[in-house]
């Protein structure tokens, strides 16, 4: 109870420095909030553009329909394969009249039909990565009957360097954001604790216990903690809505990553606060 | 009850704060501890509150020992010994109820007590009517006296006082230490540092143990 009402006290007493301290820390994790939602909408174009990522095997005109139907039910098997479509020779020319209205003239007007019949290989999200379309790819190469097969093979290398360039990215300047986050709320919090000192000393000098004197602490440096990180999830908040409205879309963050960005922000205060009184402690 | 036996304190590039200082204080006894600046007195003070231990000898209080009480087991002795510093350390901001009130909270007093048990220390110390004043705005004397009422909130069996009339003028002076010789014969035990030698001559009944370049070199009741 002391250590509840003495960590609220201190709130009451110095609402301009818990205010700025409150603020810094909010400011060091709106940061990470920035950041978390720039990551956050990267990801999700980054899925969106490998859901498009499937495997095309064409097939030779004079293949029979029990050898696609063979091959079909073989690739389908492979358990990075979520789906094969057998796409005929009429759907394909049916599709281009579709898809390039400027050439559907010229695709009505022939006799033949000059596109190819083709198996269409869709990959479970998990599998959406090189290695897999390589082995996909090659298994489907060793029929006969495949006159070739596509997957964009440049497309799909840039896209997954790019994926792994933006999972080094991220990893890097996260770290990077969340020791400065680290260091700022560590700074506050020390700020904070060094204006109570004579406090810390004088429960020191008349018999407090060391848990009892870092109790309080302990607590103001989770509220410091928890006040700031509500603050920047409101100006994180801000700021997406401000995009949304007026730049492009973008997706809100997920209700788990706010969950931890907080939890963060509490358990930075505490340590913060842990570390800044332990020292304090030593001296008296 | 205090026991100093071959203390000495060693810093790394001052050398000797104190060498070799040997006494004992007894239960309700009153004592003087003077010499000048920078003689050792705060160092002896400070090694009996365990603020400081000595890198040779031993200093006992009530059964601890400084060479076996460890650094969180501090406690235990701060809240039988109480402690008045020359700048008072008053918590500034809190009114002189509140500065009493906070001793006896952080050491778990029941919250129905710390009340009335404050009010009688400050009424002790003759300032129950300026309880809901904040310190700042109390005089030096009137915050020394409310410095020692935080001190005998523990109701500690000795009093250590580091030159607690250092900031004080002449009249604040004899009611300090007036307070301590009530305090001293209601039977708690005394020890204050003074380097003011036309104090102590004030009291000649009152034993007087004297430091010079950290020994000491005169204990009255030896002599």
């Amino acid at each position: 109870m002391y250590a509840i009402r003495e960590a609220l006290a201190a709130f009451r007493r110095s609402p301009v420095l818990t205010g700025l301290s409150a603020a810094m820390v909010a400011l060091a994790l709106f940061v990470v909030g920035l950041f978390g939602l720039a990551t956050y909408n990267l990801r999700l174009a980054l899925t969106a553009v490998e859901e498009q990522v499937e495997v095309v095997v064409y097939l030779r005109d004079d293949v029979r329909q029990s050898e696609i139907d063979l091959a079909q039910t073989a690739l389908a098997d492979i358990p990075e394969v979520a789906q094969v479509r057998y796409v005929s020779k009429r759907e394909a020319l049916q599709r281009a009249q579709q898809d390039i209205p400027e050439f559907a003239e010229i695709f009505s007007g022939v006799d033949v039909n000059p596109l190819p019949q083709s198996l269409e290989l869709e990959l479970r999200p998990e599998a959406r990565n090189q290695e897999t379309v390589d082995a996909v790819s090659d298994a489907a190469s060793s029929y006969p009957f495949v006159e070739d097969v596509r997957y964009g093979r440049e497309w799909v290398d840039d896209l997954f360097t790019l994926r792994r360039v933006g999972a080094v990215t991220s990893a890097v300047l996260g770290g990077a954001f969340f020791t400065v986050a680290a260091l700022i709320i560590g700074t506050a919090l020390r700020i904070a604790i060094f204006a109570r000192r004579e406090e810390i000393y004088v429960m020191r000098l008349v018999g407090a216990t060391d848990a009892f004197i870092r109790r309080p602490f302990l607590l103001e440096g989770a509220m410091y903690g928890l006040l700031g990180g509500l603050m920047a999830w409101l100006l994180t908040w801000a700021t997406y809505r401000t995009v949304y409205a007026f730049i492009f879309s973008v997706a809100w963050i997920p209700g788990g990553w706010v969950a931890a960005g907080l939890a963060a922000g509490v358990g930075f205060g505490m340590f913060a606060s842990g570390l800044s009184i332990r020292r304090h402690l030593r001296e008296v | 009850m205090i026991k100093l036996t071959d203390v000495s304190r060693e810093f790394p590039r001052r050398g000797y704060a104190l060498r070799d200082v040997t006494f004992h204080v007894r239960k309700g006894e009153f004592a003087f501890l003077t010499g000048h600046s920078g003689s050792g007195k705060t160092t002896t003070l400070r090694m009996i509150h365990m603020a400081d231990r000595p890198t040779a000898g031993e200093v006992r209080i009530t059964g601890y020992s400084s060479k076996t009480l460890s650094d969180r087991e501090v406690w235990k002795i701060r809240r039988r010994v109480g402690y008045v510093f020359q700048d008072f350390r008053l918590l500034p901001g809190r009114t002189a109820m509140e500065n009493v009130s906070f001793v006896l909270e952080v050491t778990g007093t029941p919250r129905k007590k710390i009340g009335p048990w404050a009010q009688r220390l400050l009424s002790q110390v003759g300032l129950a009517a300026k309880s809901g004043v904040l310190v700042h705005k109390l005089s030096g004397g009137e915050q020394q006296r409310v410095a020692i009422a935080r001190a005998l909130a523990n109701d500690p069996f000795v009093l250590l006082a580091d030159e607690p009339t250092g900031n004080l003028d002449d009249r604040a002076t004899r009611g300090i230490l007036d307070l301590f010789r009530e305090i001293n014969a209601r039977g708690m035990a005394v020890l204050m540092a003074t380097h003011d030698l036309e104090l102590v001559r004030r009291y000649p009944r009152v034993r007087v143990l004297e430091l010079d370049n950290g020994r000491l070199v005169f204990d009255s009741e030896a002599a």
